[in-house]
Formats: C-alpha cells, structure tokens, sequence
C-alpha cells in the first residue's frame, strides 16, 4: 500500500518529488487558449452524451443540437483565430510527453477543415427541425449528430496517426446510425453497401497503422515526419504510403474503390446524404493529404502518376455518371465523386499551389455539396419528387429557390463568381505548372459536364412547366425552410467574391504542410529527444 | 424462463455479481480490473436477471433506460478529462485528493470517476443490446 502510495503522489506533488519529471511529464502550465485544441471534441461528446439522455424530449433535442452546435462554430472559429495568429498548437492528453502521449495537434489545414464541417453540421442541424420527424429524433439522429462531429472534429485536430483511426471509428458508427434513422428496407441495402466498404478500408487503414508502427516505433505524426526522411533508403515507406492512399481513396470515394457512394447516399434522409456529402468523403481527402503531404511527400511524388490518373478517372466517372442519373439524389452523389476527383488531382501535382488548391476546393465543397443536397430535397417536396422525369415548375412558384439552386449548381460547375471557381482556378493553375496539362484539360472537361448535368436538373426540374396538374396552388414555402439553404448559398458567393482571406489562409496551410517545422516545433518545443 | 431453482437463486446470484462489478470497478487503477470489466460483469449479471423475470423487470430495476446510463456515462468521463482545465494540466491528466475518513486516507481521483463513466458506458450500451436481444427472443 505505501509504495502505491508513492506512486500516487508523484504524479500528483511535482516539486516536492525526488525523480526527475520533466524527463516524461509537461511541466509548462497550459495555456487558457490551448484548450480550444480539445474543446472541439471534447464539447460535441458532452452535448451528444446529454442528448442521449434526453432522447425522448422531442422538442428540448434540436434546440439543445443547434446551441451545441452553434458553440463548436464558435470554438472551432476561435480555434482558427489561435492558429492563425501563433502558429500550430499541440496539446498532450495526460501531460505525458510526445511522442508516448497522445498528441492533439492543430495547424491551419485542421482548423479551416474543422470551423466548415462545424459550419456544415449546424446548417444540417436546422435544416433537419423540418426534415427528421419525431421518430427520427427519437431514434436519435442529433445525438448521433453530435457523436459524428465528435469523430469529424477528432480526425481533423488529432497530431496521432492510431488516435486518426479511432477518430475515424466514431464517426463511421455514428454514421451507421444516421443511415439506417426509420430502418426502411433501403435503408438497411445502403447502409450494409456503405458498412462493409467502409468497415475494408478502416480495417486496411487499422493493418497499415500497424505496419507503419513496426517500421517507425511512433505513431506521432510529427514524430514520423521527422524520421521518415531517413528511413527512406532502408525502409518500404512507398509500400506504406501506397496502402494509406487505397485506405483513404476508399472513404474519400476515388475511382475504382468508390461504387458505395452512389449505392448508399439517396437512401437515408436528405439531411442525412447532405451532412454525409459534405463532411465524410471530406474527412477521407484531410487523412490523403496529412499523410501523403506532410508525412510521405517524396512517397506521394513517386506514386504522383498512379494518383493522377485515379483522379482523372474519378472526375470523369463522376461527371459522366452525373449525366445519366436520372434521381436528383444519385446525381448529387456522383457530383460528390467528380469533387473528390478534382481534390485528388491537386493531391497528385503537389507543391503548396495545388495543395491551397485542394483545401479551398474542400471548403467550397462540404458547403455547396451539402447546400446541393438540401435544395434536391426541398425541391423533391415542392415539385414531387427526386425523379428527373416527373418533377418541374419550381421556376414558376419559388423565384428565390429557383434562384438559390442555380447559384449553388454555378458554384458546384466552378463559374464564377461562386466559391467553385477559385479553386478549380488554382488546381488548373498548378496543372499546367506542373507539367501536366492534359490533367488540367480534364479538370475544365469534368467542370464543364458538371455544367451540363446541372444544367440538365435545372430545365427539367425547375423550367420545365407541369402538365399534369394544372393551377394547383403552389404550396406556401416557409422562409425557416429557405434559411439553411440560404446561408450556404450566401456563403458560397462571399468567398467567390472575396476570396482573399479564405485563399492566404489555404496558402498558409499548405505552406505549413510542405515544410512542417513549425509543426514539429509545436509538438517538440525544444527539438525533443531523437 | 420458468424454473424454479434458476428463479430462487438469481437474485443470489446477480447481487453478488453487481458487487463485484463495483469491485473490479474500484480496483482497476493499480490492479487488473477496470471500468470496462467490471461493466461487463455488471451486465452479466443484468442478463441473467433478464433471462429469470423478464425483460421489463430488468428495465423497472435500473430506472433508467441503458441509453441514458450510457450517455451519463459519456459524460461523465468528458467531464473528468476537462477537470484538469482548472488546473492548467493538460486535458486528461491524473489529479488526486486524500479526504481522510474516520481515520482512513481515501484516495480518490479523476482516473477513478473516468472509470467510473467507461462503466456506465459499457452497462448501458452493452444491456441495450442484451435487452433488446432478449426481447426478440420472447416473442
């Protein structure tokens, strides 16, 4: 008991213990800002948790979910502030010292992706008080709202590549849980399509975690990008970096791992397939570029033309696939895909242009593919449904939805002066530097089907005159129902019009991806023990 | 299920079984034990419960439904990590206090109410399923 005893203390009493502590704990007192590096998960678990409980309150759910929510934006806003202004900051769970504790590590890239998922999720959020009925919140859809923000933002803030994976697992079982929300027999073919695929590449993500422990004894991420430079003459690093890039093309939803997209996406609640379209194929490009751009970029170079012929397919697949479809849903599914091929291609070029690049374009698309989603479904519950075929006459009865959707299928084509433009600007840009042009022509091709294929929604589903029903009253559009819509849109159009802040920020991110010391300085102040 | 002997001997047998989740539970920190084990007995023991009285007898006995005990539970843990914020200690660091007790040092600590909310946890998510699991299993 006494030698327990001690034990105890030393943790607890630093100065008065005889052992050297400094050698494994933080001593530093942490700063009141830093805990805005955890705050994040820590308050999405929080409120998720005392959702849980009240499960059964229907009305106390959504406002309880829209405050938390609202919070997150505002953590994760101050969040970006801090990061902006200092530089990344680092965070170790249990004052145990990097690389043996886990670290919480934050730079600009994790906090732009972490404030628009947040974003994203409180839109959803408010859309859903019209979309998901009482049994929807009873089978917990804003509990699992929040445990699924929990897992985004953890992947988003984490410096830990296993604490990635876990992160990961949280997000997919919440997931699950919004998929099957109603438990419909379609429902239940999506999410077993959606599960088993997702289910292969965490397992092939969870074996090459493993594998990467073995070769570097550390699953730090600044720790690893510290070391992997020299391992490369001794060490299968591009075998690594190669089975990293099948795990997370397959949840970022590249070409030939991709069918579970389109397979699952329409069934579940529109709200649903928009959250999961804005943040989780999203979360999946974040893990492709933390690991191939800061962790393994020689890696990534030498696999550069394997990336950039995936991308390519992936952004013709999806646009072509977008042209065929004929349920408003599938086609916003395969528009998801055409996007996540374009980010892939700024991926394959590399360089801090195509990376800023990339991240601006994730920006521009969590929101614009979730405001997509949202006007399919409230376009579906206006003119009758998702089909192609028998929906129209929106033009006549709702000008300002009309107006809205056009503006988000402009955005989502890359015109500007919508938020898709920039990106699609900067990605070309850094094609044709980069020598490879003919991936640039594909970037214009595949925006330019986008175009087409939402140009095709449009005069059917919105210009289209109905013949079938004449004179029927239009039914009242509430503005509550507009408003989700409403801010994404005007959203997009403001960092279409002034781009520049969102732009040096994307900058910056990526030239704290290329060279990371600042990075590692966050996690070992003093250069740290080898 | 209608024997006899199984029915006069759970409440025997569950009680203990609670009891030694609650020390598997408390013994966890420097010992083999811990919050997740000792909820797994725990819902053993709720299990056989079950099995001997029914369904709705398991879930009259715990009050409330497993689903909030686990979203307690979730919270309570958070909880015990963000107390080290006051403490300018990193999120999830041990802290300690020794109350003394009619003469007996207790030690106490935010790892033990973080066990204590990975209990509640696994006792609420694990008897959701056993219960819902039982319960297509009498009709």
């Amino acid at each position: 008991m006494s030698s327990r005893r001690r034990l105890d203390t030393d943790s607890m009493a630093v100065s008065s213990s005889p052992a050297d502590l400094s050698a494994a704990l933080v001593l530093q007192p942490v700063a009141a800002l830093d805990w805005l590096v955890i705050l994040p998960v820590a308050w999405c678990i929080s409120i998720g948790a005392i959702l849980m409980m009240i499960r059964y309150k229907g009305m106390a759910q959504p406002l309880v979910a829209i405050f938390g929510l609202a919070v997150l934006v505002a953590l994760d806003a101050g969040l970006l502030w801090h990061v902006a202004q200092s530089g990344p900051v680092t965070m170790v769970m249990g004052r145990w010292l990097p690389p043996f504790g886990i670290a919480f590590t934050v730079d600009l890239t994790g906090a732009l992706f972490a404030l628009t998922s947040a974003v994203v999720a409180l839109v959803g959020a408010v859309a859903a008080i019209d979309d998901v009925n009482a049994s929807g919140r009873r089978y917990g859809f804003y509990p699992f709202l929040l445990l699924l923000m929990a897992g985004v933002s953890g992947a988003f803030l984490t410096g830990d590549v296993f604490n990635l994976y876990v992160w990961f697992e949280v997000l997919l079982i919440s997931s699950f849980g919004l998929l099957v929300l109603g438990a419909e027999r379609e429902q239940i073919d999506g999410a077993v399509k959606y599960g088993f695929l997702n289910l292969v590449a965490t397992t092939l993500f969870l074996l090459t975690t493993g594998y990467l422990y073995g070769i570097f004894g550390t699953l730090n991420m600044a720790d690893i990008a510290r070391k992997a430079p020299g391992l490369q003459s001794v060490a299968p690093l591009v075998t690594l970096t190669a089975l990293y890039i099948l795990a997370f093309s397959m949840k970022a939803a590249a070409f030939p791992v991709n069918f579970w997209l389109p397979a699952s996406y329409h069934t579940p609640r529109i709200v649903v397939s928009a959250l999961f379209a804005g943040l989780l194929t999203k979360v999946g490009i974040y893990a492709l570029i933390r690991i191939g751009v800061m962790l393994f970029p020689a890696e990534r170079e030498q696999l550069g033309l394997v990336l950039a012929i995936v991308a390519a397919l992936t952004m013709l697949t999806g646009s072509l696939g977008a042209l065929a479809q004929s349920d408003t849903r599938r086609l916003l599914g395969y528009l998801v895909i055409s996007g996540i091929g374009a980010m892939l291609a700024g991926i394959a070029i590399g360089g801090p242009d195509a990376i800023s690049g990339v991240i601006f374009y994730a920006v521009h698309s969590m929101l614009v593919m979730t405001a997509l989603y949202l006007a399919a479904g409230l376009a579906a519950r206006l003119g009758g449904g998702f089909s192609l075929g028998s929906a129209g006459g929106l033009y006549r009865n709702y000008l300002l939805f009309t107006a809205l959707s056009l503006m988000l299928f402009f955005s989502v084509s890359g015109l500007p002066p919508f938020s898709g433009f920039w990106p699609k600007v900067m990605l070309v840009k850094a094609a044709i530097n980069g020598d490879a042009s003919w991936l640039a022509a594909i970037l214009l091709l595949s925006g330019f089907l986008t175009m087409i294929a939402t140009g095709r929604v449009f005069l059917l589903a919105y210009w289209r005159p109905v013949e079938t029903q004449p004179a029927a009253a239009p039914q009242p559009l509430a503005f509550s129902a507009l408003l989700p819509l409403l801010i994404l849109t005007v959203l997009s159009i403001l960092i279409g019009v002034l781009p520049e802040t969102l732009l040096n920020l994307a900058q910056q991110a990526a030239s704290t991806l290329a060279e990371p010391s600042a990075y590692l300085h966050s996690v070992f102040p003093a250069g740290g023990a080898p | 299920m209608k024997s006899l002997i199984f029915r006069t001997i759970t409440p025997v047998i569950v009680s203990v079984m609670v009891l030694f989740s609650i020390f598997v539970l408390l013994r966890g920190h420097n010992e083999p034990g811990g919050g997740f084990i000792g909820g797994l007995i725990a819902v053993a023991a709720l299990s056989i419960y079950g099995i001997a009285f029914g369904v709705e007898t398991v879930r009259r006995a715990i009050v409330f439904h497993p689903l909030s005990i686990a979203g307690a539970g979730l919270l309570l843990a958070t909880l015990s990590g963000l107390l080290s914020m006051f403490f300018k200690v990193p999120f999830m660091t041990g802290l300690w206090v020794y109350p003394v007790v009619l003469g007996e040092e207790i030690p106490l600590s935010s790892v033990m109410t973080f066990d204590i909310g990975v209990y509640l946890v696994v006792v609420g998510a694990v008897t959701s399923i056993a219960l819902s699991l039982e319960e297509r299993g009498e009709d």
